[in-house]
């Protein structure tokens, strides 16, 4: 069973209903041993990075997420909440990814809304049969510094992580569950790993 | 780099789209997942789905539609009508919808703006406002078109993007319905004049109409509904045209 990490920020529903156009039967729960036990586990996210990191510190869901073995999705404000430090409320977060999340400075028009390019590592798993350069959905303020965790990058104001990658951890800045097909061929590698 | 958006908008009465009738190899054309999942098919950027439902009862019908759309769709969609409270928004947001557009409620109480920013995040709040030229000066009108504000149009957009709007939705009152192309020098003033993004909407008649608004404004997207219904202008031609005129089209 894949599980879906419920929590106070998230667009868990839109998740699950992605997993399930692809075929795969998936849980919402914040439950620990249903997380623990999951095949694989996605930590959506839309909301604020101070909030959704008290919540997940109060409920102890901080420690089970960094513990879990199994490949793990982290999707926009997962993919942030995955690092150790956000700009966003001034906040201590997960610490997978040991990179920073900054804020992007209003040069243009901010938040990063709508369709960009992303510029893969080909040789990736999460990025089998996608092409070098695709068009995907972002809605984000704040961004992932490049890294060597960095799989696929992109460029609004400054170049950023759109997707990252650390043994069992991959997150992605762009929401794969609203890039139309592009998005479902991401989702459905992970969900192959 | 950043592409600039083209989103079909479907109004839907009673849980039917209305006036969606002209492809001729759709069985259900006023099915609204049915034309909704054509147009993702054809390369729409995002869809805008308003209800003009009249009565609150047949509105329940709008949230079961919302699941549904949000069930078989792979982009993200706005919806909007009859949303005057947090809750109305909520109801629809978690049905599954990314956004929700607001207009005469935003207007009757602005605070509804900072208000659902709060409580959904400013990305989800879309203001949709409704402008109309009267002695060479925009004003805003509400319910529809029918009642004028006498508040100006960029005023109303300033204080929308300030009190939390993630995005405006700008339609020229003027424009709308005679296809003679969008209303260029407002809405570039307005998109030049706040930080947000800009959906254009009103009077999209031909293919060089969308040309015309992503050279000559600052938009991000552009709406339009009976060009699309009616096959007038087909997604795919015309993001293929546009990509050739050096514009930025996904």
């Amino acid at each position: 069973m894949i599980a879906i990490l419920k929590y106070n920020a998230g667009n868990s529903t839109s998740v699950k209903n992605a997993l399930e156009r692809l075929g795969f039967p998936c849980l919402i729960t914040n439950d620990h041993d249903a997380l623990k036990n999951a095949s694989k586990v996605i930590f959506p996210g839309v909301g604020a990075a101070n909030s959704a990191m008290s919540y997940l510190k109060e409920t102890g869901l901080d420690q089970v997420i960094v513990a879990l073995q199994q490949p793990v999705l982290g999707i926009c404000l997962g993919q942030q909440l995955l690092c150790t430090y956000s700009e966003e409320g001034d906040t201590d977060c997960l610490g997978i990814f040991n990179t920073q999340v900054k804020k992007f400075p209003p040069h243009k028009q901010v938040p990063h809304m709508g369709w960009n390019t992303i510029t893969i590592q080909p040789s990736h798993p999460l990025f089998e049969n996608v092409l070098a350069l695709e068009d995907v959905y972002f809605v984000h303020s704040y961004y992932c510094e490049l890294s060597k965790y960095t799989i696929a990058s992109c460029e609004y104001i400054t170049t950023f992580s759109a997707a990252m990658q650390k043994d069992n951890f991959y997150a992605t800045q762009f929401h794969p569950e609203k890039s139309a097909s592009v998005g479902e061929k991401i989702l459905n590698n992970f969900l192959q790993l | 780099m950043l592409k600039k958006r083209i989103i079909p908008c479907l109004d839907i009465k009673d849980g039917r789209t209305v006036k969606g009738i002209k492809f001729l190899d759709i069985q259900d054309a006023g099915d609204p997942v049915v034309l909704a999942k054509r147009y993702v098919h054809e390369g729409a950027d995002e869809l805008v789905f308003l209800d003009i439902t009249a009565t609150q009862e047949k509105r329940k019908t709008w949230v079961a539609l919302v699941v549904r759309i949000a069930q078989e769709i792979n982009i993200p969609f706005t919806v909007g009508g009859g949303i005057n409270s947090v809750e109305d928004a909520k109801r629809l947001i978690d049905a599954g919808a990314d956004k929700i557009s607001i207009n005469s409620a935003a207007i009757k109480n602005p605070a509804l703006i900072s208000e659902l920013a709060h409580e959904l995040g400013s990305q989800c709040v879309v203001v949709a406002i409704d402008i109309k030229k009267e002695n060479e000066e925009w004003f805003v009108f509400i319910n529809g078109g029918q009642v004028a504000t006498g508040i100006k149009a960029i005023d109303w957009a300033k204080q929308a993007a300030f009190l939390g709007a993630g995005e405006l939705l700008i339609t020229s009152m003027n424009n709308d319905g005679t296809k003679n192309g969008f209303a260029l020098p407002i809405l570039d003033a307005i998109s030049k004049l706040v930080s947000i993004p800009i959906i254009a909407s009103g009077g999209a008649g031909t293919q060089e109409h969308f040309k015309d608004l992503f050279t000559q404004t600052q938009v991000s997207a552009a709406l339009a509904a009976s060009v699309f219904h009616f096959s007038e202008i087909s997604i795919p031609v015309l993001k293929n045209y546009l990509k050739t005129q050096h514009i930025p089209i996904r």
